[in-house]
């Protein structure tokens, strides 16, 4: 994928970063307003998508690292289900950080909707990761097909068909 | 914290983290890597026997994600459940152990078999996340999340499917699974927000309390019966599930067949528990009998022109769930009718769920052994396999247990089940036992083609070197081969102790929506 005009990547160089304060925003109050981790995760991925778009293929594979959006998502997963597993002895998922119920010396630190918000983050780490690894394989399968790269050290199936 | 009554909740939990966790695994090298993946394979095994223990004598395990009890199905005054629910019964615990042994078993059998190839940071993610939908679907009480955890194995089972990305057909296959079980899913979406949308609940057990008989539950029964069916690969929905077998690791088919066992879960407690006065009438009795028919004799028939043998595997996967479906059909058509025919019912049920587990040992022991011999000659063509079984004496007797036992030689397991079914079929028509009996003996040749094929006859030049399967995979077949010869051994004890609790569990809707409702 070639680079856009110049016209393109100022605007991107100006606006990406609204949109991604308010893809954290949507994360954030995921528990007040229509939203959450999913979509303001969905919507912080899309920077990439956008660095695709405007700056092209080059640029956006220096840019994009494979590793970091794998910590990325590894480390919303286990912070979710960590959250889940604070709900034992009640129940798995129980939000036992809520104010009302809880009453912890940590509760006034935390977010008075308890686990919900913190799950939110998680949600919200994890699917910024998974969906900028997800235009990241697209891009890269695209790439494959057109001139092969990518295909080193890969042992595959045909290698073994005798 | 009492272990017993998180139970549920471990059960989906211990894949899950081994999903998440897979990637880091992998990382460490191959020791940690594999002792990762049988070790929480393992622990799966362990929450699914456990979970089948605590249903004996016809317990009902509850568990409510997110309550501040894991029994409080009904919080703050409701008058039906709203939160993540799952419900096992004694029905269900079958179709779990099934699962979670399969899944230990094909764990144990990947370590080896997987060993030469790359993408592990991939394939064990899915594997597990596979188990965990296949699980889940079978604990869940209610639809939206039956509908989640069918998304989560079909999402796994093609990403599996289509696992070696450099193999055209692998692609085809995953591509055509992927297409299909997409509109399956939107059809069980459109079933499942139908019903939300007249009874404002999704619960299993409150939805069997309230629900009518209209014309709107009757295209909602009819969308989920063609879903969980097509799913189960009974013909004519079938060819996604040939193709799938085919091309999936040998591993991961061993885990496709339970998955589409936990389809069949899912339409039969749809069936028995949600919709018992509708499904009761007659129709849907049928037309399981003859979609269990065509899937039993046309799978059979396809399978014995197959040249390749995990295609022919894949055909007798066909084969077999239409045994199942037979016999659920029969069960609910005696049921219905009444006027003394409740026994032919029961037995036709109970026989149902002893072939559902004869079916996912024996054909996910059929599918270790084709791996095992993939694995060993590198072809998968029959035509180009011959004299193994002196190179291979393990996997040859393995084979011949799992082929007797799945063709219902006497006295194996198979015949145990075949018998049960097709006696009390004999009571709604006469045709039924001779279509069962024709795909007995079909299934039979076909099995005594490949072993003739593969094992029998002079060694090929090519294959001189051919050597018997490494411990790992004989281990992972040796585990299902033990269970199959203990259902073999004591048809007595398993009927008496596991399927006579599981069909009267199934045949006490009443129950079920007791537990759920909280006891009330």
């Amino acid at each position: 994928m070639k680079p856009l005009s110049v016209v393109v990547t100022s605007v991107f160089d100006i606006f990406a970063w609204f949109m991604i304060v308010f893809g954290v925003y949507v994360i954030n109050n995921g528990h007040n307003t229509p939203g959450g981790g999913f979509q303001g995760g969905a919507i912080v991925a899309t920077f990439m998508s956008f660095v695709l778009v405007a700056y092209g293929g080059k640029k956006f594979m220096t840019w994009a690292r494979e590793g970091a959006y794998g910590a990325l998502e590894l480390i919303g997963l286990m912070a979710f289900f960590a959250f889940g597993c604070l709900g034992f002895p009640n129940a798995f998922f129980y939000n036992s950080l809520a104010i009302p119920h809880g009453g912890t010396p940590l509760s006034e630190w935390l977010p008075y909707c308890g686990t919900i918000s913190l799950m939110n983050v998680a949600v919200g780490a994890e699917v910024v990761g998974a969906l900028s690894l997800v235009v990241y394989y697209m891009y890269g399968s695209i790439r494959m097909v057109d001139t092969g790269a990518g295909m080193g050290g890969e042992r595959g199936h045909d290698r073994f068909d005798r | 914290m009492n272990v017993r009554d998180h139970l549920p909740a471990f059960l989906v939990m211990v894949p899950l983290l081994g999903s998440f966790l897979s990637p880091v695994a992998v990382s460490f090298g191959k020791t940690v890597r594999n002792v990762f993946f049988v070790a929480f394979a393992a622990l799966t095994l362990l929450a699914g026997a456990a979970i089948c223990v605590a249903t004996f004598g016809g317990n009902i395990l509850v568990y409510v994600m997110g309550g501040e009890s894991f029994a409080l199905t009904m919080p703050s005054g409701m008058s039906y459940p709203v939160r993540i629910l799952f419900e096992i019964d004694a029905f269900g615990a079958v179709f779990i152990f099934c699962v979670s042994a399969a899944a230990f078993a094909g764990a144990l059998f990947s370590v080896n078999y997987m060993e030469r190839f790359s993408g592990w940071k991939r394939f064990m993610p899915l594997y597990f996340l596979l188990t965990a939908g296949a699980l889940g679907m079978c604990a869940t009480g209610d639809m939206f999340n039956f509908f989640v955890f069918a998304e989560l194995a079909s999402i796994a089972s093609f990403g599996l499917t289509a696992f070696w990305r450099d193999k055209p057909e692998a692609v085809e296959a995953g591509f055509k699974y992927m297409f299909v079980s997409q509109i399956a899913a939107m059809l069980l979406l459109i079933a499942t927000g139908a019903l939300y949308g007249k009874y404002n609940a999704v619960n299993m057990g409150f939805l069997a309390s309230v629900m009518e008989s209209g014309t709107m539950e009757r295209v909602v029964l009819a969308l989920i019966i063609s879903v969980t069916a097509f799913r189960c690969g009974a013909f004519p929905m079938h060819t996604h599930m040939t193709d799938a077998c085919a091309e999936a690791p040998c591993g991961v088919t061993c885990l496709l067949v339970t998955v589409s066992q936990a389809s069949f879960y899912g339409l039969v407690r749809v069936c028995y528990s949600i919709f018992p006065n509708l499904a009761g009438g007659g129709t849907v009795g049928w037309l399981l009998i003859v979609m269990g028919s065509m899937s039993m004799i046309f799978g059979v028939m396809m399978a014995v022109i197959q040249h390749d043998i995990k295609r022919l595997m894949g055909y007798h996967s066909v084969s077999q769930a239409g045994y199942l479906l037979t016999a659920m059909g029969v069960g609910l058509l005696a049921l219905g009718r009444g006027g003394g025919m409740e026994g032919y019912g029961l037995a036709s049920i109970k026989g149902g769920l002893f072939h559902a587990m004869n079916y996912s040992f024996c054909n996910g022991l059929l599918f270790l052994c084709a791996g095992s011999l993939y694995y060993a000659t590198g072809t998968r063509g029959l035509d180009k396999m011959g004299g193994l079984a002196r190179n291979m004496p393990w996997t040859a007797a393995m084979f011949v247990v799992a082929a007797a036992g799945i063709s219902g030689l006497p006295p194996f397991n198979g015949f145990v089940s075949k018998w049960m079914i097709f006696g009390s079929g004999f009571a709604v028509h006469p045709i039924l036992p001779a279509l069962g009996m024709v795909t007995s003996v079909l299934a039979l040749a076909s099995f005594v083609k490949v072993f003739q094929a593969a094992f029998l006859g002079p060694p090929r030049a090519k294959l001189i070197a051919a050597r018997e399967a490494p411990y790992g995979m004989l281990a992972g077949m040796g585990l299902l081969a033990v269970l199959i010869l203990l259902l073999t051994l004591f048809p007595g004890w398993f009927m008496g102790n596991v399927f006579d609790n599981a069909a009267e569990a199934l045949l006490r809707p009443q129950d079920y929506i007791r537990a759920a409702m909280g006891g009330r």
